[in-house]
């Protein structure tokens, strides 16, 4: 590894502070750099993020739902700089990986030893014809929380009883493999309980889904005959949209809707393809054990923008990936060899507010990407009593609040 | 070269016992998803509470099924006894120090 990526830069040879920027101050950038810093003060950390609020997606699908105001998804970066970091309110417009440079878009460059990037992704408006930003204002995708949730939300509170709502969730990969379910599932419980004679149709670009078993039996208990599901070979790829009817054109026909919701298909955020680190598919190839890209050396890459083998595009995959990163891009610039490391997923989802559920997964690096190590991992038990979904809720909340102090409090 | 790298990351466990998650044994940092080391008022509890045999024992308990769980009995069979020692004595240590 050191062969291959270490250059020591003249910095480094000269003992100056060795110089990390992370671009993205998401659960994944925001945790890599507070926890690079806590492990060397004497690393000089600057982390650039876009926005000054940070709002989270997990638990928006509540908020959707009328169940949880959207100021308790909204997280700042005080405590970030009280940390000694240097947070930077602005958006990365260039990277040069063989300068070890970051541009910003007040035309202010950086210098970096090490470049951390954790950008999310782009919703892609080039994927559906007629899904473009504009059409978001009439169709809105909800995929990254804010105005779009609380755009929804109006449009969900604003529909007639009997009204028909058309979800469209993308093929893999997409950001939260599970959340377009539990986005339906939130849904319909906002529908049961306040305009009954409502109905949910969810086209699907696929014919799999991850918890699916869970789901569907979930659905037929809680909310039977209210959550249609249409998978691929059904006719679930939604090929145009049609904002100006809020229609839903498919192979097999269309769907007109009172409020129709499009995730579009996705990728890893532009200023991966602009830093050379993102391939053809549009994502990023790491390195399982240092998170260092494959395409260039010096960026490391974490979260949804990476190709993580097993591991899911998660709030608490970006996460732990952060924590092996930190570690590993601490011990390149100290001289160390990074460990092989061992990471965890889980992501809980809400099928009704004391339902939950979830899927967990470990992983290892094999044969160049993070594996499932064999025998571990699954989702929650399909014929549990109440009382574990109950409590599944219970850890699916500790669990966001848990995270959201680590990565910001 | 080396030798300054550990000492660099001794002095940090001691100093900031609750982020000591630097030189931690594969897995441990994972664990701090869900958990914390010390305590903040989650159902989920604190690892810092625990004694290295107490984490043993349940992590054991978990992956063989015995002691019930929602989600441990998936996260546990991903360890193994070395791995699961290593990652309860690192947490007993950050608790005392
Ligand atoms: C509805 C929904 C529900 C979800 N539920 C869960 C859940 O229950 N559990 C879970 O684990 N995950 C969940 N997720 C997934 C989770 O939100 C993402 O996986 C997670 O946010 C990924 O973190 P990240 O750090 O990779 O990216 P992000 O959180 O998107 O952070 C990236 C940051 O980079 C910044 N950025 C991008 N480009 C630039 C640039 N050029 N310059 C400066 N800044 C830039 C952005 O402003 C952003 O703040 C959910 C997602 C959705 C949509
Ligand atoms: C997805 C969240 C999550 C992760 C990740 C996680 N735990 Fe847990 N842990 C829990 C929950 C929830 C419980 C309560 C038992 C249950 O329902 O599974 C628990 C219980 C425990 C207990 C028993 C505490 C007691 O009451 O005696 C121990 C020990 C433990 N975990 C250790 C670990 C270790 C070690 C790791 C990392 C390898 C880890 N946990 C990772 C959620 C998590």
């Amino acid at each position: 590894m050191l062969a291959a990526f270490g250059m020591p830069t003249a910095r480094a040879a000269t003992k100056a502070a060795p110089r990390v920027v992370v671009i993205g101050g998401g659960f994944g950038g925001a945790s890599c750099a507070r926890l690079i810093k806590s492990a060397d003060r004497g690393i000089a950390v600057t982390l650039v993020e876009a926005n000054p609020t940070y709002i989270a997606c997990p638990l928006s699908n509540a908020v959707l739902a009328g169940l949880r105001p959207l100021e308790q998804q909204k997280f700042g970066y005080d405590r970030v700089r009280a940390d000694g970091i240097e947070v930077v309110h602005r958006k990365v417009t260039a990277v040069d990986a063989r300068q070890r440079t970051v541009r910003l878009d007040d035309g202010k460059q950086l210098s970096y030893d090490r470049l951390v990037v954790a950008p999310g992704v782009d919703l892609r408006f080039d994927a559906i014809p007629g899904y473009t930003e504009a059409a978001a204002e009439v169709m809105p995708h909800a995929w990254k929380a804010g105005e779009q949730t609380l755009l929804l939300r109006r449009q969900l509170e604003a529909m007639k009883d009997g009204g028909v709502v058309v979800m469209s969730a993308p093929a893999n990969p997409f950001r939260c493999p599970p959340g377009p379910y539990e986005r339906a599932s939130l849904i319909a419980h906002y529908l049961k309980t306040r305009k009954p004679r409502s109905k949910l149709i969810l086209l699907d670009a696929k014919d799999a889904f991850s918890k699916q078993k869970l789901f569907e039996a979930a659905w037929h208990e809680l909310y039977p005959g209210l959550i249609e599901w249409v998978g691929l070979s059904s006719g679930g790829n939604v090929t145009r949209v049609e904002p100006d009817t809020r229609t839903f054109v498919t192979e097999f026909g269309s769907h007109r809707a009172d409020v129709g919701n499009v995730i579009p298909p996705q990728r890893a955020a532009a200023v991966a393809a602009l830093a050379g680190v993102a391939d053809q598919t549009g994502w990023c190839p790491v390195d399982p054990v240092t998170f260092e890209s494959k395409l260039q050396p010096g960026v490391h890459l974490i979260g949804d923008a990476i190709i993580a083998g097993g591991m899911p595009k998660s709030a608490f995959s970006a996460n732990s990936q952060a924590r092996v990163c930190a570690t590993a891009v601490v011990d390149l610039l100290r001289e160390r060899t990074p460990a092989t490391p061992k990471l965890i997923n889980t992501c809980y989802s809400l099928v009704a507010p004391d339902y939950g559920i979830s899927i967990a997964g470990v992983y290892q690096p094999a044969n160049g990407l993070l594996t499932d190590v064999p025998g571990a991992g699954g989702v929650s038990q399909l014929d549990a009593p109440k009382s574990v979904r109950a409590q599944e809720a219970v850890y699916a909340e500790a669990w966001f609040k848990t995270i959201t102090q680590g990565v910001f409090g | 070269m080396i030798r300054r790298g550990y000492a660099i990351v001794a002095a940090t466990l001691i100093a900031a016992p609750v982020s000591s998650w630097a030189a931690s044994p594969p897995g441990a940092a994972a664990c701090l998803g869900c958990h914390t080391v010390a305590a903040d008022g989650s159902p989920v509890l604190p690892l810092g509470n625990f004694t290295a045999e107490q984490i043993v024992t349940a992590m054991q308990a978990f992956r063989s099924g015995t002691r019930p769980a929602t989600v441990m009995n998936r996260i546990a069979r991903g360890f193994s006894d070395e791995e699961i020692k290593a990652i309860a004595d690192w947490y007993a240590r950050s608790k005392t120090k």
